[in-house]
């Protein structure tokens, strides 16, 4: 291991080289067997002040990465504001000056304009940790879903991966795609047309609209949340629809390899991308990723908050 | 090569060859049978990554003693260092190996060289955050001196005066690919 971390922010995966990503899931497994302690705390950020800015709504993310930075004894605050009152450009800047005068040490922040986080790492001392902006990039999510490939599987480069649902508006797909390609494994992405545009073939992945076709090789399926709370009904017909097409039904599930891992970011939609019985069953790592969700946040705290400003 | 003075702490004056660390080693082995009645108790927990090796060594040399096989583990400072922060360069951390519980355990920290305490000090600090062992006892290579905290090495292989403008190389085959030597450097 000759790579070392040289970032103050974590942005994105595409800007990170294949030694960069491996540097940060070797670093997760020294901060995932902290979790098992007697006491699941470490000094390493003591002293450190993080700010949780979360401008879109999210209880998951923000309270991992708030545990993680409690694990590593740095303070933590957490800010929320509704995205519809802030007007977007000016009130970055004041964000900005807002934090430096708080001397916040890591900005983790989700926005729903992609480019924010850069935005403001150009303009802070402080780390900036993207945690997800727009339909931009969500690396952490990212980060823990290859984390948990690689845990249960021992190795990324040369497997299937599938990745299937709403591709055009998720920053998980897109920070998935960077990783994985980075990392040597195969990428299909799957789902209705209007939500899987042919474009993304320049990425290097390959591109179907029948799940069917698709499941018997792979030995990975992460399935994306169908976000029908956002309302997206000119993008598919509906939810019936949707499931009959993309689903991954109990019936369906019959078509997957017995190894073949079953992943999620969540919050699930029974019923919907997946049925019960399989997000419950054997080859489900659902559980796994927000386990080494908190693990991998702990490592990209430590190494980008723990690098001297 | 030149020949360096003896008299000299010059770059290439070797003050530990292969057979002086493997005697001091055994030496250490011995010391540890003396004062651990049970054996099975002792825990030899090295720092990345010489003490982790230097601390199989002694194992062995336990065993040739008295054919027992002490336990050994690894223990990761970097996430217990009081320094993050204030280095341009972070360590790189690595997962603590340590049988558990360590209740009724006496856990000898290894290192290669003592010098502030600093790193002894969050070993001591990581062996706390997995239980309450019973003791925990130091064993290193080289005592350098300079320490920065009330911190005395219970086995010392070679006590080592320098200045602070020196630096202490240590050289392992296992884990530096060199042949095993000890030499002080001028910075």
């Amino acid at each position: 291991m000759t790579t070392r971390w040289t970032r103050k922010d974590l942005l994105g995966l595409r800007e990170l080289s294949a030694d960069e990503i491996n540097f940060v899931l070797e670093t997760t497994d020294a901060f995932k067997q902290v979790g098992t302690r007697e006491i699941k705390k470490v000094p390493a950020l003591r002293g450190k002040t993080l700010v949780n800015f979360f401008v879109e709504p999210s209880t998951r993310t923000r309270t991992s990465f708030e545990l993680a930075a409690l694990r590593l004894s740095a303070d933590v605050i957490n800010i929320s504001a509704s995205a519809s009152s802030l007007a977007k450009g000016e009130t970055l800047k004041d964000t900005a000056r807002n934090l430096e005068a708080l001397h916040a040490d890591i900005l983790v922040l989700r926005h729903s304009s992609a480019g924010a986080p850069q935005f403001l790492a150009n303009r802070l001392d402080a780390s900036v940790i993207n945690a997800g902006d727009g339909a931009h990039e969500h690396p952490t999510q990212a980060l823990l879903d290859l984390y948990t490939i690689r845990e249960r599987r021992n190795k990324i480069a040369g497997l299937r991966v599938a990745i299937v649902g709403d591709i055009l508006f998720s920053r998980v797909a897109r920070s998935n795609i960077f990783g994985l390609l980075k990392l040597g494994a195969h990428v299909t992405l799957v789902g209705p047309s209007t939500l899987v545009p042919r474009e993304f073939k320049k990425l290097g992945v390959e591109v179907s609209y029948r799940i069917d076709d698709v499941l018997p090789n792979a030995d990975v399926v992460n399935l994306l949340r169908i976000q029908h709370e956002r309302q997206r009904r000119e993008y598919f017909p509906g939810i019936g629809e949707y499931i009959r097409l993309f689903g991954l039904t109990k019936e369906r599930a019959k078509l997957l390899k017995p190894d073949c891992l079953v992943m999620h970011p969540g919050p699930i939609n029974r019923g919907v991308e997946i049925d019960s019985e399989i997000a419950d069953g054997l080859q489900s790592v659902i559980l796994d990723q927000v386990t080494n969700g908190l693990a991998v946040r702990m490592a990209v705290l430590y190494l980008c908050g723990g690098i001297s400003g | 090569m030149k020949q360096a003075n003896q008299n000299t702490t010059g770059a290439a004056a070797a003050t530990m060859d292969a057979e002086a660390i493997r005697r001091a080693l055994q030496r250490i082995a011995h010391e540890i049978v003396e004062r651990n009645p049970r054996l099975t108790d002792v825990v030899l927990a090295g720092i990345p990554s010489r003490g982790v090796e230097i601390a199989q060594r002694i194992a062995v040399f336990i065993h040739q003693i008295r054919e027992i096989d002490v336990e050994t583990g690894v223990i990761d400072v970097a996430m217990h260092r009081d320094d993050v922060g204030t280095r341009s360069e972070l360590p790189i951390v690595r997962e603590t190996k340590l049988p558990l519980p360590l209740g009724e355990r006496t856990v000898i920290v290894v290192d290669d060289v003592l010098y502030t305490g600093r790193t002894v000090r969050a070993a001591m600090d990581a062996i706390n955050s997995f239980g309450r062992p019973a003791r925990i006892q130091l064993a290193v290579l080289i005592d350098r001196g300079h320490r920065e905290l009330p911190i005395r090495p219970d086995y010392v292989g070679k006590n080592l005066p320098t200045s602070g403008n020196e630096k202490v190389r240590v050289r392992l085959e296992q884990t530096d690919g060199q042949p095993d030597e000890v030499h002080l450097e001028k910075l």
